[in-house]
Order: structure tokens, then sequence, then C-alpha cells
């Protein structure tokens, strides 16, 4: 069986964000980019079905800029097959990503797509979703667990009440939640290898979707300043504080 | 006309933790091959450092997670266990491992600079067959003997002798201050070899050859974390296909030298960078007088010698590695680098062990393991003034070693 992992080339998590003086976005020059962490839960999680026995082929898909393919070296380095990288320069809106994803599904034809349930630039979580939604394909948002047989995707699921186990038939959307794996580092021979490996470039046009953002930013801000706390004199004073204040009690 | 943007009144923005935009000069495999050793070092030895530094512990298991990283000679051809990278990304991984420990950066350029490049250098090819892969997948552990108890800067003074026998060699010496020895499984030895003029000749041994023993060290007081011992040859006897056949003379070692010290000269500025970043985050945190450490002049004034240091330090080693690997580097550019960052990295790890105050002696900052460490790496493989001597003689002519 195939599978196909989308990940996304975004601002390393480690990274303190700067918001640009104009307001416009978030300041990218000279800022360290890696794969979206969900991403590399689902590059881990297609690789353990593949070592499995599984899953036969998997293809990596990023929607980006050029340098994208720094992100697809790294799935590759983890142990993905082979890799397309679909050229997008600037904002790549999740409505935008789900339609040519449709699109590279309907080339390759995978089994199972896996996706990060969110990105952590945009934190939009909509993209795995919209796809599901576009191909009429079955989806398991937020899994924890992927278990496939019989022709079917047993996801676990994390919601609100504690753990939701559905069955998908297949071919099937997943998006990836925290706990579903913790993913390998490429060791160093790999990382050479993966130079070896195909990548593919294609654009937007190739499959018929315009990239050019429906959505317009209005305004972009630094979150508020944490204030300094203060202290109190008594458990009389917090009391009163938590009531007449705070407004919790 | 407009303003060409090199004209422009404004300049870009400076960051303190890449002040010359290292990054930039880095190909994409240099820096994921560099972000893969980082990962490494930072998941798996970090957590073990101090323990083992306390404990004086080296993990022999170390160098088969170091293999499975591929770690361990990453300028060595694939075809031999290597990655065939280059010496930019020797030392980028070098750098990433001695950012966590002296000793295990030792561990490694030991493996890989003085054990698997003469081997792959020097030897036939039955011997790269024979002790390449195992050595890359860290399943053989390698040392190398040179310095003796009374040849250490001068390596041509050596007492170990090679004599003929009817079917190979006989090895009387001893070689001391020796990493890895204790537990090492091949022994690459140089002995002054009768059968050839008395010329300097290598010889790798294997362990369990009667007569051959590797007691331990005791008592260090600096890079616990990598053990040291001593080659101890009473009359080792060896075929004919232990002498590594392509090269004779002192070269021999030193072409294995220039490689590790090169390797040294970017380690030391990852424990320097340590040791830079602990100092500065211990001012922001520390509150004395009212104010932050690090809003006080003499503060500054040492956090700013750190950066500057290191980032001159990197680019030093960069560009003498570039060279490298457009074999147009020359042993004198090494002993450039090698003694100015280990230098100056340990002047950093001293600085920055001081601005700890008295926290700074507790094994838990980190700052006076680095310190200690440093002591060894500024001494070992050319030490700071020998190397001034070599920069000396190339600058006058004039050889003052004696």
């Amino acid at each position: 069986m195939k599978i196909l992992v989308a990940v996304k080339r975004v601002v390393d998590y480690n990274v303190k964000i700067r918001v640009k003086p104009d307001g416009t976005g978030v300041d990218l020059a000279n800022v360290k980019m890696s794969m979206n962490p969900f991403d590399e839960i689902a590059v881990e999680e297609a690789i353990r079905l593949k070592e499995k026995g599984v899953a036969t082929e998997i293809v990596a898909v990023s929607i980006g800029p050029a340098q994208a393919q720094e992100q697809l070296r790294t799935a590759l380095a983890m142990g993905a097959d082979r890799a397309i990288l679909v050229k997008v320069e600037g904002v790549t809106e999740p409505l935008t990503v789900a339609k040519i994803l449709k699109g590279v599904v309907e080339a390759e034809s995978p089994d199972l797509v896996i996706l990060g349930k969110q990105a952590i630039d945009d934190d939009a979580n909509q993209t795995g979703q919209m796809l599901a939604a576009l191909t009429k394909r079955p989806q398991g948002t937020f899994a924890s667990k992927i278990e496939l047989k019989d022709g079917r995707a047993e996801v676990t699921r994390e919601v609100d009440g504690g753990l939701q186990t559905i069955s998908l038939s297949l071919p099937a959307i997943v998006t990836t939640d925290l706990r579903l794996n913790e993913p390998r580092y490429a060791s160093l021979p790999n990382i050479m290898k993966a130079k070896k490996k195909p990548l593919e470039e294609k654009t937007a046009a190739d499959f018929g979707v315009d990239p050019a953002p429906r959505l317009e930013v209005v305004k972009t801000s630094e979150p508020p300043k944490r204030q300094a706390g203060v202290k109190v004199a008594s458990v009389d004073e917090l009391i009163g504080k938590l009531k007449n204040e705070a407004g919790v009690i | 006309m407009s303003l060409k943007p090199k004209d422009a009144p404004d300049l870009g923005r400076f960051e303190w933790e890449d002040p010359f935009r290292f990054e930039a000069q880095l190909s994409e495999d240099e820096i994921m091959l560099r972000d893969g050793a980082r990962a490494y070092a930072q998941d798996r030895l970090q957590p073990r450092a101090t323990a083992a530094f306390r404990e004086e512990a080296t993990d022999p298991a170390i160098f088969r997670e170091m293999g499975e990283m591929g770690l361990l000679g990453p300028t060595i051809p694939e075809e031999y266990g290597g990655l065939g990278a280059s010496y930019v990304a020797y030392g980028l991984i070098a750098r990433e491992v001695e950012r966590v420990d002296s000793g295990y950066r030792s561990m490694m350029s030991v493996q890989s600079s003085l054990v698997m490049y003469p081997i792959y250098a020097y030897g036939s090819e039955e011997q790269r067959r024979k002790y390449l892969p195992g050595l890359s997948r860290g399943e053989l552990i390698g040392c190398f003997g040179l310095t003796e108890p009374d040849a250490g800067s001068d390596p041509a003074g050596m007492r170990t002798t090679a004599r003929r026998t009817a079917s190979g060699y006989v090895l009387d010496g001893t070689k001391t201050w020796i990493s890895n020895a204790p537990i090492a499984d091949v022994f690459v030895v140089w002995a002054k070899s009768e059968a050839h003029g008395g010329k300097i000749r290598g010889f790798v041994i294997e362990k369990g050859a009667k007569g051959l023993s590797a007691p331990k060290i005791e008592g260090k007081l600096s890079l616990r974390a990598s053990i040291t011992g001593q080659i101890v040859m009473d009359g080792v006897e060896v075929g004919e296909e232990a002498l590594l056949p392509n090269v004779e003379g002192l070269k021999g070692p030193f072409g294995c030298l220039n490689r590790a010290r090169y390797g040294i000269s970017w380690g030391v500025m990852g424990a320097a960078e340590f040791c830079f970043h602990a100092a500065r985050q211990y001012g922001l945190d520390r509150q004395q007088f009212g104010r932050p450490l690090a809003q006080t002049q003499l503060f500054q004034l040492r956090l700013a010698d750190m950066l500057t240091h290191i980032a001159m330090g990197l680019q030093a080693s960069l560009r003498v590695g570039r060279l490298l690997d457009e074999a147009n580097a020359a042993p004198e550019m090494i002993s450039i680098v090698k003694r100015n960052n280990c230098g100056k990295a340990l002047d950093i790890a001293r600085r920055a062990r001081d601005m700890h105050g008295g926290n700074g002696i507790a094994e838990e900052y980190q700052v006076i393991r680095h310190m200690v460490n440093l002591e060894t790496v500024n001494t070992y493989e050319g030490t700071h003034d020998v190397h001034a001597l070599i920069l000396g003689r190339a600058v006058t002519g004039l050889q003052a070693f004696f």
C-alpha cells in the first residue's frame, strides 16, 4: 500500500518569532525553518507502517517555496521513498493546499494520506479536513493511534472527553496528534542517501489551482506583555481580589 | 538614480547567536548533518555527561551509538562505511559533540582522525576492508599510540621499536596518554623500524596480542568521560600484514594529527559557545544589587569578548575546512586555528566559570566541567606553545624547537 505524507516548512519551534514592524506578518528574514513538528509525526508513522510491512511506498509532498525541498530531504532522510515539491511562493492557505493535495492524491492514488493536525505557524487545523471533503474520503483527525487491518484503518482520536476509536474504509485521510509517536532522527548516512532519492518539482498550475490568497490579513501583532504580579498580605486579601478584581469566585 | 542596496543607510539586523550569518555559509547538506549530530548530542549525550564526568565512567556503548548515527569517520568514503562528507561537515559534527563534553568529542576524534584516517590513507586494501566498516559502526574501538613517557612534544624521540622477524615484526615500547586504549580493539601504533633504516612506521595491532596490555591511567581531573591509558608492548609479535604500507616517517602520524587538530578547532568552539550561552543566561537571571548581573558593564564586556572570539574562531575554522576540502590547506593553517581556538575557548570557559560566581563550581551549571576539560584540549595534539613554534618557524624560517 502507498502512503502520502504532507509536510510543511515552518518557522522552527525554538525560534522566538518577531512581528514585522508594519504588522503585515511575521519576520522570516534569517529565521531558522524546519519541518512542522506534527508533520514529522506523520512521516514517522508512515515509516513505522512500512517497517511493519503494512506500507510499501511512502511519498512525501510539500507545498511551499523552493527551499521547502530541505524539509522534503529531511522526510527522505527519515525514510520516505520519494518526494514531490509543489512550488508556491508566499502564503499558502489551507484551502489552496487542500486543492493541490487533492490533485496529488488523484495523480498518486495513495491508500492513506497522513498529515499533521495543524501547522505551528498559522495553527489553522483545516487542511486535512478540507482534503477529506474535496476527495470525498473518510477522515480520522487528531490520531493518537493508527492500526491498519482488513482494508480498514482503525484510528484512535484524542477528543475532549477521552479517546474515541473509529474505523475508516480505505483510502482515507488521517491527521496526527502529538502522542501518536516520537519521531526518529535521521542518521547521517541516511541524510547522505536521501540526496539520491527522487524529488520531483511541480507547480500549482500543474494541478489547475490558483494559489492566490483568498483571505486578507488585516493585522498581525505581538501578544500583550505579561504584567507583573502582586503580593498579597493575607488569605482574606487574596479572596477579596479573586472575588472583586478577577471575578473568578 | 536610487541607491543600490549595499549603499542604503540602513544595515541588516544583528543576531547575537549568529553574528556573521555563519549559517548562510553552509550548504544544505552540511546543515542537515550538523542538525542530525546536534539532535543526537543533545538528546542522548547531554543527559549522561554530568554523571559520566563525576563517576569517571566511559560507556563503550557510545561508540556503537555514534556509529549508528554515522558520526565515526564521516570523511571516509561510503564503501568503507563512512559518509564521504566534507571536512566542514566533520568540523560541524565535532562542534556539536563538544558542546556537550570534550571527552565525548575526543572519543570520536580519535576513532575518526587517528584510527580510521591512517588505515584509510596509509593502509592496504585488505586493512581497509578488515577494519574500517567495524570502526565506522563503532563495533570496533580504536586508539592511536604516538606519545611516550619521554617523547611528548618531540615525537621523533620515541623509543618504541619494531624489529624484523621471520614472519613479521616484534614491537617493544610504551605509549602513554592514549585515549580509548583500555577499551580498544584496534591499536594504531607508531614505532622506529630497524628494518626500515630506523624510520617511523605505523602498525595495526589487535587486542589480545601476546605481550600487549593497556592499563588505565587513574586520577585524571579532566576529560573524565573519556578513558585514557597506556599501551605497553612487551615483545608483541605481529605479522607482515600489520604494517601500514603506504607511509614512512613522522608525516604518517602528522597526517592524522592535522585532521584531528582541525576537528578540535571546531570542537572547542562548541564548548565555548555552551559556556558563553550559559554565562549570558545566568547573567540575565541572576539579580544582585537590584538588577540583573547582565546589566553591568563588566559582565557585558566579558560577553562581548566571548561573542567576538567565537565568531572569529568559527570563521577561521570554516575557512581552513573549505581549503582542506579543496586540497589546498597547509599544516600551519591548522596550527593557527587549533592554537587560537583552544586558547580562546579555555579563556571563555574560565570567564564563564567566574561569571557564575559560587554556582560556577557546581557540576549542575556545567561550566567548570568544560573549563577543566579544555585544559586538556589546549595541551593535547600540540600544546598552545608548540603550535606557536610551528608558526614562528613558518614566519622566520628558523626552527626554535631545540
